[in-house]
C-alpha cells in the first residue's frame, strides 16, 4: 500500500490522515505494555550487564593494588634492609678501623703513664738538704783566738772551706730543684698525648653513636613498613614515583651519550666489517658498532653488580669475596681494552672524514683548503671515544632504579585504568538504563492523548466503583531507580556468582 | 646445553643468510654521446659523473661507456668499477675513475653514428651480470639516433627494474624550427624504455642531478 492509497481510505485525506493517526495510537497504545516491559528489560539486561563488568574490573583493580601494595612494601623491605646493611657495613669498617688499633691505643697509654709515673716518682726526690753546718760555723766563729796567727789561719780556712761547702751545698740543691721542673716540663707532651689519645677514643665512639642512631632510624622505618602502614606505602608510593621520573631523565641522557658514541663508531666500523653488508634492514656496521656499545653497556652493568653498587643480578652480589674481585678485574680490564678500541675508531673515523671530505672537494673542483687540519678535533674524538664508555656503564644505576620503580608506576598506572575502565563500564550502564526510561518517556509523549483518555476513564471507573489504591494499574508511570553504589554493584556480583 | 648450541648455530647461519650486499647495491650505467654535435656538451657529463662518484657508496658499481656507430660492445666502455666495501678503498677507486673519465673526455674524438639502443643493450647486459639491486642507465645525448647501414637495433630492451634516466636532451636546430621532432623523439624513448618494462626520466636542468636517485 503506497502513501497515496492511504490517503485514500476516504473522500477526504485529512479524514484519513486522521483515521491512520487515530489507529496508529490506538496500536501504539496496545502494544505500550510490553513495549515498556521490553525496553525496561533491555535497559535492565545493560546496566546489569556493565555493573557486573564494573565490579568484576573493580575487583580486579583491587586485587591488583593489593598486589601493587605487596610489591611496594617488599621492595621498601629490601630497600631498608639495604640501607640497615650498609650502616652495619659502615659501623664495622668504623670498628675495626678505630677499634682495631684500640691495643695500640692501649699500650701507648700504658707506656705514657708509666713513664708519667717514673717522671713523677722522679720529680718527687726530695733534693739533697743542706748540711746542718751553721751551728758548726757559727760556733767556730765564735771561738776567740788571741792573736795567734796560726789559729787565725786555721779559723778562717775552716770558715772559707765551710763557706765553699755551704755554696756547693746550695747549687746542688738548686740544680736538683731544676731537674725536677725539667722533669715536670718533659711530662707535658705526655699528657697532651694521652688526651689526643682519649679525644680520638671519644671521636671513634660518637662516631659510631651516629652510625647506631642512623641504624635506629633506618630499623624504625623498616618496622613501619614490616607492620604495612598506609604513611609508609604513601612515602615508598611517592619515592618510586620520583625514582622512576629521575632514573627516566638519567637515562635519557644516557641514550644521547650512546647515541654519540654511536655515531663516533658506525662510520670506521665499515672499514672493519664493510660498509656494503647488510643484517636485515641494518647495515653491518651499524649492527657491529651497536653490538660494541652494548657489550660495553653489559660490561659496565657487570662492573657494577661485582661491585654491589647494583642488585640486578643476585648470582653476582652472592658470590664470594675473591670471585668478585676476580670479576671486578676482568670486567674493568674488558672495559678498558672496549675504550680503547674506541679510541683508535674514533681516530680512524676523523681520518676517513678527511679522506672524504678532500675526495667531495676535488668531485667539486674546489681548491684543497690552506689550513692544515688541525688536531684538537682528532684528540677530542678520541679522548670521547675513551671516556664514554666507562661513563655509559654507570648506566646501571639508573637502570636499576628505573626497572625497580617502573613496577610500581606501572601497576600504578595499571590500576587507575582498570578503575577508569569500570567507571566508563557503570556509566554506560547508568547511560544505557536511563536511555531506556527515556525512550519509554518519549514513547508515553508520542501517545499522551490516549493515556489522557485513559486516565479520563480510569477516574470516572474509580468513583463509580471506588477501587483500592493497590489495584491500581502501575504501568502508566515507571520509576525504576538505579542502584548505582559500589556495595550495591558488589552485592550483584555475588548474587550472580 | 645441546639445544642451546643449536640454537646459537641456526641463529648464525640466518645472520649469514642475511648479510646481503647485492640486493641493496646501486649499479649506474652511463652512456656518453660522442658523436660530432654533441660531444662538445662531455664536460658537463664529466660534472655528472663527479656528482655520481660523491653520491654512490660502498659495494655499488658505476660503469661510462660512449655512443658511436656500434655500441654494442664492451670495447666502447670507458671505466667501470664496483667500489670495494671499505670507504678508503672506494675513496681511491673513485679518483682512479675521475682521473680515467677526465683523460678520456680530454681526448675523445666524435664519432660518425650515435646507436643509442647498442649502448642500452650493452649497459642491461653489464648490470644484470654486476647484480646490483638498484639499476640506473643515465643516457647522455641529445637521444638522436643515427645507425650506420647494416646496423639493425630493432630488437625490444627487457627493462624490468630499470630506471632509465636521459640527461642534457639538448634541442637540435630542426627542433627549434619544429618542437615536434623534439617531443616525438622523446615520447619515441619513452615509449620503447617503458614498453620493455623499465622507467623512463628526463633530467635537463643539471643543477638537479639528484633527481636521479629520487626513485
Amino acid at each position: 500500500m503506497t502513501f497515496a492509497n492511504m490517503l485514500n481510505i476516504t473522500s477526504s485525506p485529512a479524514l484519513s490522515i486522521l483515521i491512520w493517526i487515530v489507529l496508529f495510537l490506538l496500536a501504539l497504545y496496545f502494544a505500550r505494555r510490553p513495549f515498556h516491559q521490553v525496553i525496561m528489560s533491555f535497559s535492565k539486561i545493560i546496566r546489569n550487564a556493565l555493573r557486573l563488568s564494573a565490579a568484576s574490573v573493580l575487583s580486579a583493580e583491587k586485587r591488583l593494588a593489593l598486589r601493587n601494595r605487596e610489591v611496594l612494601m617488599a621492595a621498601g623491605l629490601e630497600n631498608a634492609e639495604r640501607k640497615v646493611e650498609r650502616e652495619f657495613d659502615r659501623i664495622a669498617a668504623a670498628v675495626t678501623r678505630d677499634l682495631e688499633g684500640y691495643p695500640n691505643v692501649h699500650r701507648q697509654l700504658s707506656e705514657v703513664i708509666v713513664k708519667l709515673d717514673e717522671d713523677y716518682t722522679s720529680s718527687a726526690d726530695v733534693p739533697p738538704s743542706l748540711p746542718n753546718w751553721m751551728p758548726i760555723i757559727e760556733s767556730i766563729a765564735k771561738i776567740e783566738h788571741s792573736g795567734d796567727s796560726m789559729v787565725a789561719n786555721m779559723l778562717a780556712e775552716i770558715n772559707r772551706s765551710l763557706t765553699e761547702q755551704n755554696k756547693k751545698a746550695i747549687e746542688d740543691y738548686r740544680n736538683s730543684t731544676a731537674a725536677r721542673h725539667g722533669i715536670l716540663n718533659k711530662m707535658m707532651p705526655f699528657w697532651r698525648k694521652v688526651q689526643r689519645s682519649l679525644d680520638s677514643i671519644t671521636g671513634s665512639i660518637d662516631n659510631i653513636k651516629n652510625r647506631a642512631k642512623t641504624v635506629d632510624r633506618s630499623m624504625n622505618e623498616y618496622e613501619k613498613i614490616r607492620a604495612g602502614s598506609d604513611a609508609a606505602a604513601r612515602a615508598l608510593s611517592t619515592s618510586a614515583l620520583t625514582q622512576f621520573a629521575i632514573a627516566g631523565l638519567v637515562l635519557l641522557i644516557a641514550i644521547g651519550g650512546a647515541i654519540i658514541n654511536f655515531n663516533l663508531i658506525a662510520l670506521p666500523m665499515s672499514e672493519m666489517v664493510g660498509g656494503a653488508s647488510y643484517i636485515g634492514p641494518f647495515k653491518t656496521s651499524d649492527v657491529a658498532g651497536l653490538v660494541i656499545i652494548l657489550v660495553e653497556l653489559t660490561m659496565g652493568l657487570f662492573l657494577m653488580e661485582s661491585l654491589r653498587i647494583t642488585r640486578l643480578f643476585p648470582i653476582i652480589g652472592a658470590m664470594d669475596d675473591k670471585m668478585r674481585h676476580r670479576m671486578i678485574i676482568i670486567t674493568f680490564t674488558l672495559l678498558a681494552i672496549l675504550a680503547g678500541v674506541e679510541s683508535a675508531l674514533a681516530f680512524m673515523r676523523d681520518r676517513i672524514a678527511h679522506d672524504m671530505e678532500m675526495l667531495r672537494q676535488t668531485l667539486a673542483g674546489a681548491e684543497q683548503m690552506g689550513l692544515p687540519p688541525s688536531i684538537i678535533p682528532t684528540v677530542g674524538q678520541m679522548v670521547l671515544g675513551f671516556i664514554l664508555p666507562f661513563a655509559l656503564a654507570f648506566v646501571a644505576i639508573p637502570l636499576e632504579m628505573f626497572v625497580t620503580s617502573s613496577r610500581t608506576v606501572l601497576g600504578a598506572g595499571a590500576a587507575w585504568l582498570l578503575r577508569m575502565f569500570a567507571f566508563l563500564l557503570r556509566l554506560l550502564g547508568n547511560i544505557g538504563f536511563y536511555l531506556g526510561r527515556f525512550i519509554v518517556n518519549v514513547y508515553d509523549l508520542a501517545i499522551f492523548p490516549a493515556i489522557w483518555l485513559e486516565g479520563i476513564i480510569m477516574a470516572t471507573k474509580s468513583k463509580k466503583v471506588d477501587l483500592p489504591e493497590s489495584a491500581a494499574p502501575e504501568d502508566s508511570h515507571l520509576v525504576e531507580e538505579a542502584a548505582d553504589s559500589y556495595d550495591e554493584t558488589i552485592q550483584i556480583k555475588e548474587q550472580q556468582e | 646445553m645441546k639445544k642451546l648450541f643449536a640454537l646459537a648455530i641456526v641463529v648464525c647461519i640466518l645472520m649469514a643468510g642475511c648479510t646481503d650486499i647485492k640486493s641493496r647495491s646501486t649499479g649506474v650505467y652511463m652512456l656518453l654521446d660522442t658523436s660530432g654535435t654533441y660531444a662538445v656538451e662531455l664536460n658537463k657529463a664529466q660534472k655528472i659523473l663527479n656528482y655520481l662518484l660523491g653520491v654512490l657508496a660502498p659495494g655499488d658499481t658505476l660503469a661510462v661507456a660512449r655512443i658511436d656507430t656500434g655500441s654494442f660492445s664492451e670495447k666502447d666502455i670507458i671505466s667501470k668499477v664496483t667500489f670495494d666495501e671499505r670507504p678508503s678503498v672506494a675513496n681511491n677507486q673513485k679518483r682512479a675513475f675521475m682521473q680515467q673519465v677526465e683523460s678520456f673526455v680530454t681526448t675523445v674524438q666524435g664519432s660518425p653514428y650515435t646507436d643509442i639502443s647498442g649502448g642500452i643493450l650493452q649497459a642491461i647486459e653489464y648490470l644484470n651480470e654486476a647484480e646490483s639491486g638498484k639499476k640506473y642507465i643515465l643516457i647522455f645525448s641529445d637521444l638522436k639516433e643515427e645507425l650506420a647501414k647494416g646496423y639493425k637495433r630493432d630488437i625490444p630492451f627487457q627493462l624490468p627494474e630499470y630506471h632509465v634516466i636521459a640527461l642534457n636532451v639538448t634541442k637540435l636546430r630542426g627542433d627549434n624550427i619544429d618542437p615536434k621532432e623534439y617531443l616525438a623523439r622523446v615520447e619515441d624513448w619513452r615509449s620503447k624504455v617503458e614498453n620493455g618494462g623499465g622507467e623512463w626520466g628526463m633530467i635537463n636542468d643539471l643543477e638537479r642531478l639528484d633527481n636521479i636517485f629520487a626513485n
